[in-house]
């Protein structure tokens, strides 16, 4: 579904090569892998909670893959693990936020151009625009501008923030891109009974911008239609919202037990093809890549995997003196007074 | 109502001072402050063309451009939302809440994001934000228009908070306020705005040093008042009263509500062995209890009474027929004066 048309076209990049088709696959087998893994982590005491994203690799590797990460800027919710891996980012860093080492994560946010986890619903959706207000201020480098790409859910899309952030966006014509997952679940409710007016991308024509619904499962067109969102908001043409179709395979959380809200027969029904299966099918059948390719993508998806296991095993606790020092730039009298009572109270120090 | 007292009160050197409003004072300091650093950006709703419904930014649009000072869409978590992703990108943001009951809508984005977003990151994101929220009442205005907030924020960890009490405070809390690396909620006392004082802008405080921490505005040996915003200048006319009766008051001007100054809080109630705390806003876990047990723990061995607290009522804020119940006045402030002086251990 396409509203507003958007102003420009898929920019520089031209039709998905061979080589990328096959990146691509790799990405969505790493992040599969380690997202599965990651639950067999939680249920082998080695971290405490996840959030996966089974299901929704497509969306999230065809998303990540559009961003530069010389210029734009990206705003995950807690569940944008395959952005991260498929922007680059310090894996043992991003997933030490599950094993409950630090909030946000111990990745750089600011070198990975990835915004610290967000645990507040639609809570980074203003952030982005801020961001994207900032690059118009200080202008584009060489009339492109950074881009702004801020990822939330069928269920964040009822949270005032969203609209706030979508009006003030489309009014400062800033350069954000709105990528909603519309992964069909907010933990038990159903996208029925959260989104009135049939889709999040419906409502991007009340704010004269652009929308692009696609096929969230389809990593070639999540990919086409990020390039042309990012085209349209890095030549100054203002914010696009997309709305990935997808569906949450597993759980909200590690935490959660999806048969108290919906059947397995219901499960299936919504889940459609396997994204992954879809690209493989797709690779075979234009023979882009062969049984071969996917045993060595999945060697090396279990290796990464190994090797993040591993760094988060070997994560131990921050100092506890962190606590105090990275609240504020400038610390207070009254937070090195509570320091050093710790200081001198803790067994641990 | 005079406010000679206050006035006179300032210190400063005579050749750098100039008389101005804090309306005055306060944009006098917005406006250098842009000049000063080029990433400071100023927004809100009606701060742009109008200046401002309080003036406070009047100009500043025509002198340093739309780009420095601009307005945005009516919805306050939207103002702050997008300082955190301004900051994020380099700026100074200097929004504006228009009035402190229209914080509340922000709130969220003020608890959960900025004054977190430095600790999430572990410091490679900071947060250089001065929210500039026109605060507590006296000023017959609407429903929401009369808080004040300062317990609810300095509750907050990784939030700082300040509030100038004349306009030479006003000028030089503004200004370091606005070139600080983490984000500061600046309460401007609405009632004040129009005051005139005496304002040296070479120097903050006798001294020169930056204004970090509370700061005497009257000496004295029997009693020390503690206040900040609007109620200093009305603690400063009770310690006028008092001293006709012979009972000498000293009025501390808290400033900062976080961090506060505890060292200074302790050092004046040494020397007077009592005190009462005044503020605005109600009674019950407001910012009176924290100071009241600072100075109990500092000075409990020396203390003459209970510190006193002076406040508004646990009522929603009246209406402007009855705003002059409800806010310290200077009958209410003698009361606490008296029961301190003539407390009884039992």
């Amino acid at each position: 579904m396409d509203t507003l048309p958007l102003a420009a076209s898929g920019g520089d990049a031209g039709p998905l090569s061979a080589a990328e088709l096959r990146r691509l696959y790799s990405l969505m087998v790493a992040v599969r892998h380690l997202d599965t893994s990651a639950i067999a982590w939680q249920r082998q005491g080695i971290i405490p909670g996840y959030a996966p994203e089974l299901g929704q690799e497509a969306a999230q590797v065809g998303s990540g893959y559009a961003v530069d990460t010389t210029r734009d800027f990206v705003f995950p919710t807690y569940r944008e693990m395959g952005v991260a891996r498929t922007m680059g980012v310090d894996m043992v860093g991003y997933m030490s936020t599950h094993k409950a080492t630090w909030h946000g994560g111990l990745y750089d946010p600011a070198a990975s151009r990835l915004a610290p986890i967000q645990a507040v619903v639609g809570g980074s959706v203003l952030h982005a625009v801020g961001w994207a207000h900032g690059q118009t201020l200080a202008g584009p480098a060489d009339g492109k501008l950074g881009v702004a790409l801020t990822y939330f859910g069928d269920g964040a899309s009822s949270q005032g923030d969203v609209h706030e952030a979508m009006n003030f966006a489309a009014v400062m014509k800033a350069p954000v891109v709105f990528f909603v997952q519309n992964n069909g679940w907010a933990i038990s409710v159903p996208t029925e009974r959260q989104v009135a007016g049939g889709s999040v991308a419906a409502r991007a024509a009340g704010y004269g911008m652009p929308a692009l619904q696609v096929d969230g499962d389809d990593v070639v067109a999540v990919v086409d239609a990020t390039r042309r969102a990012f085209a349209h908001a890095r030549a100054g043409h203002g914010p696009v919202l997309i709305e990935a179709m997808t569906y949450r395979r597993g759980p909200h959380s590690t935490s959660d037990d999806p048969g108290r809200y919906r059947s397995l027969d219901e499960e299936r029904d919504g889940a459609g093809v396997d994204p992954l299966e879809r690209l493989r099918q797709r690779l075979l059948a234009d023979g882009i890549a062969d049984e071969a390719f996917f045993a060595e993508a999945l060697v090396a998806a279990k290796a990464e995997e190994e090797q993040i296991r591993t760094g988060i095993q070997a994560l131990g606790p921050r100092p506890g003196a962190e606590m105090f020092d990275l609240v504020f730039q400038e610390t207070t009298p009254a937070l090195q007074a509570q320091a050093a009572h710790w200081r001198e109270e803790s067994e641990h120090v | 109502m005079s406010n000679s007292i206050l006035e006179s009160g300032t210190p400063g050197t005579e050749a750098a001072a100039t008389v101005m409003s804090m309306q005055q004072a306060l944009n006098r300091a917005l406006d250098e402050v842009l000049a000063e650093n080029p990433k400071t950006v100023i927004f809100g709703e009606d701060c742009g063309r109008l200046g401002g419904v309080f003036r406070i930014t009047d100009g500043l649009q025509a002198k340093h451009g739309t780009q420095r000072v601009f307005d945005t869409p009516l919805a306050e978590s939207g103002i702050l939302g997008m300082s955190v992703g301004l900051a994020m990108a380099g700026f100074h943001p200097i929004p504006e809440v228009q009035f402190d009951g229209f914080a509340y809508p922000a709130v969220n984005q003020i608890v959960c994001q900025i004054a977190r977003m430095n600790y999430r990151s572990r410091g490679t994101l900071p947060m250089p934000i001065t929210l500039r929220v026109p605060s507590f009442g006296g000023i017959r205005a609407p429903e929401h228009h009369g808080e004040s907030l300062e317990a609810l924020f300095a509750h907050v960890p990784g939030l700082k908070v300040v509030s100038p009490s004349n306009p030479h405070e006003a000028y030089h809390l503004l200004k370091y306020a606005a070139t600080r690396p983490d984000p500061v909620i600046f309460m401007e006392p609405k009632s004040r705005y129009w005051q005139k004082g005496e304002v040296d802008t070479d120097s903050a405080d006798a001294g020169g040093g930056a204004p970090t921490g509370a700061k005497v505005m009257r000496e004295g040996r029997h009693l020390t008042l503690v206040a900040w915003g609007a109620m200093v200048a009305r603690c400063l006319q009770v310690a006028e009263l008092a001293a006709e009766d012979g009972i000498e008051i000293e009025v501390l001007d808290l400033r900062w509500l976080k961090p506060i100054d505890a060292a200074s809080l302790a050092a004046s109630v040494r020397k007077t062995r009592r005190a009462v705390v005044v503020h605005e806003a109600p009674l019950t876990s407001g910012l009176g209890a924290e100071v009241a047990q600072l100075i109990t723990q500092a000075c409990f061995s020396t203390l003459k009474a209970p510190v006193e607290r002076v406040t508004g009522f646990d009522v929603p804020y009246p209406s402007g027929d009855l705003e002059d119940e409800y806010i310290p006045n200077i009958d209410r402030i003698l009361f606490g004066i008296q029961r301190v002086l003539e407390y009884k251990r039992g």
